[in-house]
């Protein structure tokens, strides 16, 4: 398992160091989405990496604890809902689905500009989603179970001689 | 695009796909499969798919790399065959 706390002075201080930076630039990347390569696929990842990041120095209690399981499920149904919310309002409002030009009375702009506020809300939407659930998929695959207790703090190291190939 | 620097990019992804494949050991294997999307990574940027080489590099070298890692974990590390 992953599950081992390491107490490297060095990861942890890197670590630190690092991930304001790299949250700070997944914003930038999910807030230019529209302007310049990058967008909410990329954005989510990048915060991925920094919670994944968390996860790897310090271990599983203090990643769970900035955002645990059920915490990350609910903003990964709220990403959902901003994307297929913002899409329906359009549908709603007489035009397509993502028409983004039906938001221009709702937001009292002009309509090129509705159509980059709302390529923006989509694009946090898809963000928050894609952050969320690729990171209960890392609580799944990497993290120690509640109900397991086979936690071998050494099976990343030393290949168990019985084990089932 | 300069053709001298693609055919090398293109050499290196070569070879370390051809590493990755025949190494027994897996977690080396995962390590070589992330330098692999790494030079895939400049691979694109410099055939000019800067979008494409964004998600390879946040996708492929990063997370990628750790789900795999995490699944040699709950396995093993030596590859039978």
């Amino acid at each position: 398992m992953l599950t081992r706390v390491y107490d490297n002075l060095i990861v942890q201080t890197v670590c630190r160091v690092m991930i304001p930076f790299i949250q700070i630039y997944a914003l930038y990347v999910i807030a230019h989405g529209h302007y310049s390569p990058g967008g909410g696929f990329q954005g989510g990842v990048i915060l991925t990496a920094a919670l994944a990041l968390i996860f790897l120095a310090y271990g599983q209690e203090p990643a769970a604890r900035r955002m645990n399981r059920r915490q990350a499920s609910m903003l990964c149904a709220a990403g959902v809902a901003i994307y297929a919310g913002i899409g329906l309002y359009c549908l709603l409002a007489g035009g397509n689905f993502l028409d983004y030009s039906m938001l221009a009375p709702l937001l009292h702009v002009s309509v090129p500009r509705a159509r980059s506020l709302g390529i923006l809300g989509v694009e946090v939407g898809v963000g928050l989603a894609v952050m969320t659930a690729m990171y209960s998929i890392i609580l799944d695959i990497a993290g120690n179970h509640e109900d397991e207790s086979d936690s071998d703090p050494e099976s990343c190291s030393t290949p168990k001689p019985g084990s089932i190939s | 695009m300069i053709w001298q620097l693609d055919f090398l990019l293109l050499l290196f992804v070569v070879i370390c796909a051809l590493a990755a494949i025949n190494l027994k050991d897996l977690l080396s294997a995962v390590i070589i499969l992330g330098a692999f999307s790494f030079f895939m990574c400049l691979l694109w940027t410099e055939m000019g798919a800067i979008d494409v080489a964004f998600t390879e590099a946040s996708v492929a070298t990063a997370v990628s790399t750790l789900l795999f890692v995490g699944a040699i974990c709950k396995t093993t590390r030596r590859s039978k065959d």
